[in-house]
This record gives C-alpha cells, structure tokens and sequence, in this order.
C-alpha cells in the first residue's frame, strides 16, 4: 500500500520552515491524501504561489509550478482547462491567496473552475519578517503594525461563499485527522474547492502578540475551534473569535469546463 | 499492552519545536531543551499516531504491529 512517503522527495529534507511552522503538517496530510486515493503521479498537478506555504512543491515528487506572487490560481485556471483529466491542486498562503491574488481567487470561484485550492492561514506575511495581510485579525501586533492592526480581517471562507465556491471547508494544524478528510473531499468535489488550514507561526505573529511557543499556539487554536454544526447555533457575538472548522459548505454547481466543452461540441455538431 | 509500537525519531530531521511532546493525548514523550524528544512512556502509547501527523518536519515514526 501506498503512503505518504511515496509522493515526497525525503532527500530534500530537512525543509526550510521554522521549527513549529504548522506548513509542514499541510505538506504530510496532502501526500497522505495522494496516498489514500492512490493517484499516479503523472495524474496530479500543484501549483504553488510565493510566500512560506508556495514552498510545498519543492518537497514532492510530482508535476509542479512555481508561479508569481498570487497568480497561483490564475496559472491553475490555464493547467485546469488545457488537460482536465489532472487532479489540479493550489496552494497558497493567506498573503499570496488573498491579499495579493484576492481578485483571482473570487473569479476562480465564480466561475467554478475544477481544481483544488489549499490555504494556510497564519495570519501575516511570514517569509518577509512578519508584516499583515489581509486575514490579520483586528487589534493584534505584527511589524508594520506595532500598535495593533486597526483593519478589519477577511474571513476567507465566507469570501469564497460569496464569491460562488462549491466546496468550502476549514481545518487547524492541531487536527490533522479532520485535514485529510477536507482535503479528499475537496480532490473527489467537482468544481472549485477550497480548503483554509489554520497554521501557526511561532516565528512572528506567535512571538509579536506574546502566544507562546508553536505548541501553545496550536492549543489556542484548538480553544477557538468551534465544529460547523454548533456555530450554527450560535449567535455572532459568541462567534467573535472563534475558528469555525468543518465542511462549510458542499453544494453541487456544474464546473466551467463542462459547460465549455458542452458549447465546443455543439459548435462542432453543426459543421 | 497489547499491540507492539515502537516510536523513532530522526535526529537529522527534527527541529526541536516541542509540538509531539506537549500535544500527546497520553503524554508518551519528553523533551528537553536542546534534546530531541524521547519515548520515555511507550508502554502508554495507544498507537494513535497524531505525533507522526503533527510533526512538521517529517521526523517522528511511530510503528504499530
């Protein structure tokens, strides 16, 4: 039987994450879920975009691009439609997603393209020394801004919601059981999907807004998580704060491709 | 215990960031500052393999027959 070992390059490591960067949690839950599914390798594209997470490609031996900052969706857009057949994967970090690509991630949901997206979400720019990003949460310390962030924060979900997305769901590094099992869902979901995993870096958010070590940041997230049913039930002022995981949302939607190719084959018929 | 589980740990891989040792549900492992982590409790370990999945570097094994 396959494992997670088989889809990664072990020589390659030790990778250049921080000690407790949750980004590498994320990497072994990914080949895991290859594993799981069994997939060739030949059958799986990742695209990744620049910042800490859009370093994933560099540790697994499949067919990988390393795109420009934020254009990580934009590229997939072009793998996806070129060769359908692949299992198209993303992965970005919340500064490469949606601060700086934001604009290709609501269009890449609107129009429901058939690829996986994966962010890690921890809350600042971590490779360039810590600065905020569009999920940075209202009030907390980074290095522009040292006296408390006065913008209000994305919720990346809700986001991609809105924007018309098939299948949202989140998870947290602390429970990598519940990771796996999103992210299959989101490979097996035909349509776009997208996943947010919230990680922790110990290295700058941790250490500017006093969180401990990488340990305690995940105990935190932990604390905060609340299971999608029971955030139903509860009202927004008892959600302030609060990490809502689960399958968000899971709804069927006919893909971009399929639509194309059902416009393409009735031009061809009428020849 | 019932099942043979044997747990090892890369010293090449592991970046001492403490997140097996502190988030073990039987608190199997101990870590010291500047040490990898240890098995210091085996015979608790119930198999349940979330060191493996949380560790961020690759470097934990956990072996169950």
């Amino acid at each position: 039987m396959a494992t997670y070992k088989d889809y990664m390059l072990f020589d390659k490591l030790p990778h250049t994450w921080c000690a407790g960067c949750g980004d590498g949690i994320i990497l072994q839950s990914i080949a895991a879920v290859f594993a799981e599914m069994e997939l060739d390798k030949h059958d799986i594209t990742l695209v990744s975009g620049i910042g800490c997470f859009g370093r994933v490609d560099d540790y697994l031996d499949i067919n990988c691009m390393h795109v420009t900052h934020g254009r990580a969706l934009a590229a997939a857009t072009g793998v996806a439609l070129g060769n359908p057949e692949l299992n198209v994967l993303v992965t970005m970090g919340d500064g490469d997603g949606t601060t700086i690509g934001g604009n290709h991630l609501i269009h890449c949901a609107r129009r429901n393209i058939d690829l996986t997206a994966i962010i890690a979400n921890n809350y600042n720019y971590g490779q360039t020394g810590g600065q905020y990003s569009g999920t940075t949460p209202t009030d907390s310390i980074t290095s522009t801004s040292p006296y408390g962030h006065i913008e209000q924060n994305f919720d990346i979900c809700k986001l991609a919601e809105a924007a018309g997305a098939s299948y949202v769901a989140r998870s947290t590094a602390y429970n990598p059981v519940q990771m796996r099992k999103l992210i299959r869902g989101g490979m097996e979901h035909k349509g776009f999907a997208l996943i947010e995993v919230m990680v922790a870096c110990p290295t700058h958010y941790g250490r500017y807004n006093r969180q401990g070590e990488a340990a305690d940041m995940m105990k935190l997230m932990n604390e905060q998580s609340v299971p999608v049913e029971k955030a139903r039930t509860m009202t927004e002022e008892e959600l302030e704060g609060r990490i809502v995981t689960g399958l968000l949302v899971d709804k069927d939607r006919e893909d971009y491709y399929t639509k194309y190719k059902k416009i393409i084959d009735a031009q061809n018929m009428d020849k | 215990m019932s099942k043979e589980i044997k747990i090892s740990v890369s010293e090449k891989r592991c970046k001492q960031c403490g997140i097996c040792a502190a988030l073990c549900p039987k608190h199997v492992l101990d870590q010291e500052v500047g040490c990898v982590p240890v098995a210091a409790r085996l015979e608790d370990c119930i198999g349940c393999r979330l060191c493996e999945m949380r560790c961020p570097d690759f470097a934990i094994e956990v072996e169950v027959k």
